[in-house]
């Protein structure tokens, strides 16, 4: 079984996806993707719903693998390894490609086994309790719920809960977090919260969000790509996408008029 | 009975609404009164059936006590079976349920839980899948004459030099054929309502499906589970006819020694005796009726215990 490669300085891009094709049964979900993730940056996904922006997401960490109908065609690279061969194994990818869910969904056991789950099933060898403290100082929960890291996972507030989960990722060492709307089920200052969060972890992890929110793609992320969906001969919905650049061009002077529609309101 | 809605009074004062919205309300027949009678309808249907229920259950469990409670004293549980009345005992018939329920709960919990587990987690929707599912829903139906049928041909004739033959353990795994597709439909609805976002946490942190079962999805279900479990060795311990056809005898004067031991069971000693003309036995059955229901008691507090237990933990 081939080892993935670790983090090299030569390449900038965590992630190459070429010519990315997503089929669920015979449908054509997502059509030929071509994006560069680079390293240590924040990128967003927007576009409006069914466009497929959370199905590309998932191909990064092959949570596309446990839908039994889905298909992936094309190349995705991580760190110059083509993540679908045969030879790379997913639970081994995972660990290194962390995600973070649209619901809050912690393990129904105490905060401290929420955390532990991921480091004990990957053969982590150091401190637990250590790495318990770090892992939810990374996520700024720490001082919230140091007294009572006995209590279930479930006794937190949603916007808690949700960083409790981004403390479950990072405990792991992942090198990428992909985020599938993770503020969506939060309020306005939860979720201000997870965003000042982000930067924090832009310095040592490269993030990919998927948002409806426009405001927070605009404020939070370095690239953001703009999917849509057109209407398929069979009635379906197929995605693409329309554009990809830096945050500012993309929300100021876009190359695509479907884009500049979309940023500024006009559908969606 | 108390029903807390409020009922509209003779009288009371009646919304108003402006401008041409009457007009337009008058379109709207709300018929309250008629509404609300129709509530208490339903809920004094639904009192009554409460209570005749309870009211069946409660005269059944006078009746046994008054028949049962005369008879029923150490020398009840402690004495053999005998001709004489007076002499008649429970002890084998307690023994014997005893043994197979352990045999029934031993094969049954994980041969049941872990078809469950691979059905609802492993398998793919193939032909082969649905045919199984199918089979299983149809086998929950069948009488439980029919299993005792089976258990006869496979377990005493079949693979008699194993099992002993009319044994403790062929009439343990009779009992663990009729309860399991009740204990697998069970299980896989338990295992239904974990929610998908308890999965996807749990590989996108790069574990397993075996870790990501063992861990997370079997826990969260056990309470599920264990009510299944409940139900089903409730229904095991006071079956009959499987183990009559088997051919458990009735008349044994000795406890089980060991699974391939011949035994009888609670169920059939109270059958033998109901079917006997003297009063006097008529009573020992309702004796032994109260033993069986205390047994099926605390086997269900016990269960209850443990599902509690894993219900505080998360």
């Amino acid at each position: 079984m081939a080892q993935i490669s670790g983090t090299t300085t030569l390449t900038q891009a965590a992630f190459q996806a070429e010519k990315l094709s997503v089929y669920y049964g015979s449908t054509l979900a997502v059509k030929d993707v071509f994006l560069e993730i680079p390293q240590n940056l924040i990128v967003s996904f927007i576009g409006p719903s069914g466009c497929g922006k959370s199905t590309v997401l998932r191909c990064f960490n092959r949570m596309n693998d446990l839908i039994p109908s889905a298909r992936v065609d094309g190349r995705i690279t991580f760190n110059g390894q083509d993540i679908y061969d045969k030879r790379i194994d997913a639970v081994e990818l995972r660990r290194r490609v962390g995600m973070v869910f649209q619901r809050p969904n912690p393990f129904p056991k105490s905060i401290y086994q929420n955390i532990a789950f991921g480091a004990r099933i990957n053969g982590y060898q150091g401190d637990m309790d250590e790495l318990v403290e770090r892992s939810l100082k990374g996520a700024a929960l720490w001082d919230e719920v140091k007294d009572k890291l006995k209590e279930s996972g479930l006794s937190l507030s949603g916007g808690q809960q949700q960083r409790l989960c981004i403390a479950r990722a990072i405990a792991i060492e992942p090198e990428v977090i992909l985020m599938d709307e993770p503020c969506s089920a939060l309020d306005p200052i939860s979720t201000l919260r997870v965003e000042e969060l982000m930067q924090e972890l832009k310095q040592k992890y490269t993030i990919i969000i998927v948002t409806h929110n426009m405001q927070q793609a605009s404020r939070t992320s370095d690239y953001t790509a703009f999917f849509n969906a057109k209407a398929t001969d069979q009635g379906g919905k197929m995605g693409y996408l329309v554009e990809y650049d830096r945050t500012e061009v993309i929300f100021q002077q876009p190359a695509q008029q479907s884009t500049q529609e979309y940023v500024s309101g006009r559908f969606g | 009975m108390n029903i807390n809605e409020p009922s509209p009074r003779d009288g009371a004062p009646v919304l108003t609404e402006p401008g041409d919205r009457p007009q337009r309300a008058a379109l709207f027949q709300p018929n309250l009164s008629g509404r609300y009678t129709l509530d208490r309808i339903f809920a004094c249907f639904a009192w009554g059936a409460t209570a005749l229920a309870v009211a069946i259950l409660a005269w059944l469990l006078l009746t046994i006590l008054i028949d049962g409670i005369g008879t029923l004293n150490w020398n009840f549980i402690d004495s053999f079976a005998s001709r004489r009345a007076e002499r008649a005992g429970i002890k084998a018939a307690l023994a014997g349920t005893l043994w197979v329920m352990g045999v029934v709960a031993v094969f049954s919990f994980p041969l049941g839980v872990g078809a469950g587990i691979f059905l609802e987690e492993f398998s793919e929707d193939n032909w082969f899948t649905r045919l199984v599912e199918i089979n299983i829903s149809n086998l929950a139906g069948v009488p439980s004459i029919i299993y005792g049928l089976l258990g006869l041909a496979a377990f005493v004739r079949l693979l008699g030099p194993i099992t002993g033959g009319r044994s403790v353990l062929t009439g343990g795994l009779t009992l663990v054929l009729l309860i399991l597709p009740v204990i697998i439909v069970s299980t896989r609805e338990a295992l239904r309502t974990v929610p998908d976002g308890i999965r996807a946490a749990g590989f996108a942190l790069g574990a397993t499906r075996w870790q990501v079962i063992w861990n997370h999805i079997l826990p969260a279900a056990m309470p599920g589970i264990l009510t299944g479990m409940i139900l089903s060795l409730s229904r095991a311990i006071g079956e009959t006819a499987p183990l009559l056809a088997i051919g458990a005898a009735s008349f044994i004067a000795f406890t089980p020694d060991g699974l391939g031991s011949s035994f009888t069971a609670l169920p059939i000693q109270i059958y033998d005796w109901v079917g006997r003309p003297q009063k006097e036995f008529h009573d020992l059955a309702a004796s032994g009726i109260i033993v069986l229901m205390t047994v099926l008691l605390l086997m269900n507090a016990g269960a209850i215990y443990l599902r509690n237990r894993f219900q505080q933990t998360r």
